[in-house]
């Protein structure tokens, strides 16, 4: 998994690039926390999901691990662009009631 | 058209894009949309992390992934000897994790139902699970 960040007008947007599985799920959760836990962070944050190649349900339980921590801070997240394998996990799993898709 | 095969790897995070990517390509043979073999890869890969995480929560164990295709349809068995699970019932509810301090989001099996036709759990303590799954692929 490649993690690539910005910030844009305030918004963080965070690029996820690759598969997002129990193997990766470690490694990519330190990566985000890492971005997430600057001081700069506090508008919104946009994971942008469009070169996610594969997921499944450990990518879920990261998600909502990050939701959990910005929601402390106040800082919404969304879901930029999911690619089909990612929109389709994301829409089951009802991710999207709590980080909409734009 | 019928085919077979068996898979045994250790069960080490590592080898659950092995294990996805292989049953993967078995199911080329039936001529599968890319979004039937996605949710195909999900699936298996629930299942596959599941033997690992839940199935071998201490040690490294072996798991045996069998696939077989009659005509249309796959046959997927994911098997661990490991601890087993107490209550099969409620580890199918959507939500039910055994590990909420690992962030475990507790979807995997509402994901293999959601994305296989059939899917059914057998497990005894100290033994294994067994894991079956079924999907008819659309002409």
């Amino acid at each position: 998994m490649k993690i690539k960040y910005q910030r844009l007008g305030g918004d963080t947007y965070i690029y996820l690039n690759g598969e997002l599985d129990e193997c990766s799920a470690s490694k990519t959760r330190e990566i985000i926390d890492d971005i997430i836990s600057k001081p700069l962070v506090k508008n919104k944050v946009i994971f942008n999901f469009s070169s996610v190649t594969f997921m499944d349900s450990t990518g879920i339980g990261m998600l909502i691990g990050r939701y959990k921590k910005l929601k402390s801070k106040g800082v919404p997240i969304y879901i930029q662009n999911p690619s089909s394998e990612a929109d389709k996990i994301l829409e089951i799993s009802g991710l999207y009631k709590i980080m909409p898709k734009i | 058209m019928y085919n077979k095969m068996s898979l045994n790897f250790l069960s080490l995070s590592e080898n659950e894009a092995f294990a996805r990517n292989v049953i993967a390509m078995f199911s080329l043979s039936i001529n599968p949309t890319l979004n039937e073999i996605s949710d195909v890869k999900t699936a298996v890969s629930e299942a596959v992390t599941n033997a690992i995480v839940h199935g071998y929560p201490d040690t490294v164990g072996s798991i045996d992934v069998e696939a077989e295709i009659q005509d249309d349809i796959l046959h997927i068995i994911i098997r661990d000897y490991g601890v087993g699970i107490n209550n099969v019932e409620e580890v199918l509810e959507p939500f039910y994790t055994t590990k909420p301090e690992e962030e475990r989001s507790g979807m995997g099996f509402t994901i293999m139902k959601n994305f296989m036709d059939k899917v059914t759990v057998e497990s005894k303590i100290n033994k294994g699970t067994i894991v079956k799954m079924t999907k008819t692929f659309k002409k």
